[in-house]
């Protein structure tokens, strides 16, 4: 965070316990009503963004760790060396043009009751409505051995964007042709669906091009691909036979980094690079807020408002929610997810009812450098479920493979990063 | 007749900002890949913003009866009916381009 953004923040937060302790909760917020967004995500910096355009007169402040965004999308394209870290981050300045105050910091605890953010650097920032867009974090203890090896560098996941894209492209590069790269995918629901089987793509791509006699081998936990399959596994039959070889109901329950071996519930299999993603959950401040209500996973909200069931005045987006029948947890929904919450709590501030929005998912895949495969839907309020529903006969898959497909892959993913960011 | 015409009068008054705010709202969903509030972001789509409602509503339809070749708008389209196509129509042609 600059100094002068801390000051600022600092002064606020100080201005506000003041006043409470002079005349009580009701004036602990500034005249301008408040929200507090914690996570500057697709779904946290939509959210942030759209508000501010649908009422400029709301004070929005995001609540951000990271300096700038780094997309997961396109990352796999970064792994196979068909695009760079650069191309894939993006950073707050837009955000700050609309009038958000991006405060660079990390959302330790939240009260509920007192509706107030606390900081890791110190201070307290209270909301009138608060979002929280966390994203995932993981389950170590289910992949037994993970943690440490991942910790030594050895193992990566590589399933947020960022270091641990650039740490394993370069254990890609230096892997001697005729080595195997090892990608192990948990059990749905897991963040981006068809992420693992387009990153198992890509990185056949680059072995076809620079090291042929190597291989890409995907221990899938589920029993077959989970999305795009017909498409996914027509590509692979094409254009990467004798380099990429697929095994479903292969759960990977532990690791061991000195055999450099992945522990299947059978067997032990070696790799040269070890890409295990382990199952996830809701990122960390909405455990710590209690905001999961599912399987210690997932946080369940009303899909009117993302408002949590558990938790009144927070919103929770993107792949932390415990997903509506036939939703992925994607970044094309993770930006809805911003734009359902924005046009809720507008409606709430002014004390007016919410009124639910029909959203659309669209998630490309590439499968070689230039030719993508994609997955759309549309899904609408159902009062009857009291859900976010699929509406029939909309949505689909592509007809096949094609460089057209790649082209509006790439104008999705500029025209999301601005949509949610500039 | 006039308690009628008065009616009348207030049903159009009124959901004229609610139709606003629906407009806005369905087109939101399009922003992903055409930009928000229609302002395309590379070359590759048209921008929506300040196009005609009367040219926008007859594309979704021909995507949607399957007369306008498409690679994704055809599935799309079908999610929609002709008073939310009408609606979302509207907010993209008020749009700056």
């Amino acid at each position: 965070m600059k100094r002068r953004d801390f000051l600022k923040l600092a002064a606020a937060s100080a201005g506000a316990s003041s006043l409470a302790g002079v005349t009580g909760c009701a004036t602990t917020l500034p005249a301008k009503a408040r929200v507090v967004v914690i996570g500057g995500g697709f779904g946290g910096a939509t959210a942030a963004k759209y508000i501010r355009l649908w009422d400029p007169s709301v004070d929005v402040v995001l609540v951000e760790r990271e300096s700038s965004f780094t997309s997961c999308p396109i990352s796999n394209l970064v792994l196979g060396g068909f695009s760079s870290m650069q191309e894939i981050t993006t950073g707050y300045e837009g955000l700050r043009r609309h009038g958000v105050q991006v405060v660079r910091d990390e959302a330790i605890a939240v009260d509920a009751a007192k509706r107030t953010v606390r900081l890791a650097r110190g201070g307290d920032i209270a909301y009138e409505r608060l979002v929280v867009s966390p994203g995932i974090d993981f389950n170590f203890g289910e992949v037994q051995g993970f943690e440490a090896a991942m910790n030594s560098g050895r193992v990566l996941h590589a399933w947020k964007a960022g270091a641990q894209t650039v740490e394993l492209r370069r254990q890609l590069e230096q892997m001697p042709d005729g080595g195997v790269y090892i990608l192990s995918i948990p059990l749905a629901p897991y963040r981006c669906p068809p992420g693992p089987y387009e990153r198992a793509s890509m990185v056949a791509a680059y072995f076809r091009q620079a090291k042929p006699r190597s291989k890409v081998l995907v221990l899938d936990a589920n029993p077959d691909v989970t999305s795009k399959a017909g498409l996914f596994k027509a590509a692979w039959k094409d254009l990467y036979p004798g380099i990429l070889e697929y095994r479903g109901n292969a759960k990977a329950v532990g690791v061991d980094a000195a055999s450099m071996s992945v522990k299947l519930e059978v067997e032990d299999v070696k790799g040269d690079v070890l890409n295990v993603v382990p199952p996830h959950r809701a990122g960390d401040i909405a455990l710590n807020t209690g905001l999961i209500t599912s399987n210690n996973r997932w946080c369940d909200i009303d899909w009117r408002t993302m408002e949590s069931k558990k938790v009144p005045g927070i919103h929770v987006l993107g792949d932390a929610t415990l997903s509506a029948p036939g939703m992925p947890k994607s970044a094309s929904m993770a930006n809805n997810h911003g734009k359902i919450a924005a046009a809720a709590i507008v409606e709430q501030l002014r004390g007016r009812a919410p009124v639910p929005l029909q959203i659309i998912n669209t998630c490309y895949s590439f499968v070689s450098q230039k030719e993508a495969i994609r997955v759309s839907s549309v899904h609408q309020w159902d009062a009857g479920q009291g859900t976010l529903v699929a509406i029939k006969g909309s949505g689909g898959v592509s007809a096949a493979r094609s460089e057209a497909e790649g082209t509006y892959a790439w104008n999705w993913a500029r025209t999301i990063w601005a949509d949610s960011l500039a | 007749m006039r308690v009628l015409f008065l009616a009348a009068a207030v049903a159009t008054a009124v959901p004229a900002a609610a139709q606003d705010v629906q407009g806005r709202n369905l087109a939101a969903a399009c922003a992903i890949c055409h930009g928000t509030d229609g302002r395309a972001v590379t070359k590759d789509l048209v921008p929506l913003a300040g196009l005609s409602k009367e040219y926008i509503v007859r594309q979704l339809a021909d995507f949607r009866d399957g007369k306008r070749p498409a690679t994704v708008m055809h599935q799309i389209a079908k999610g929609y009916t002709d008073p939310q196509i009408d609606a979302l129509a509207a907010w993209f042609a008020a749009q700056k381009r």
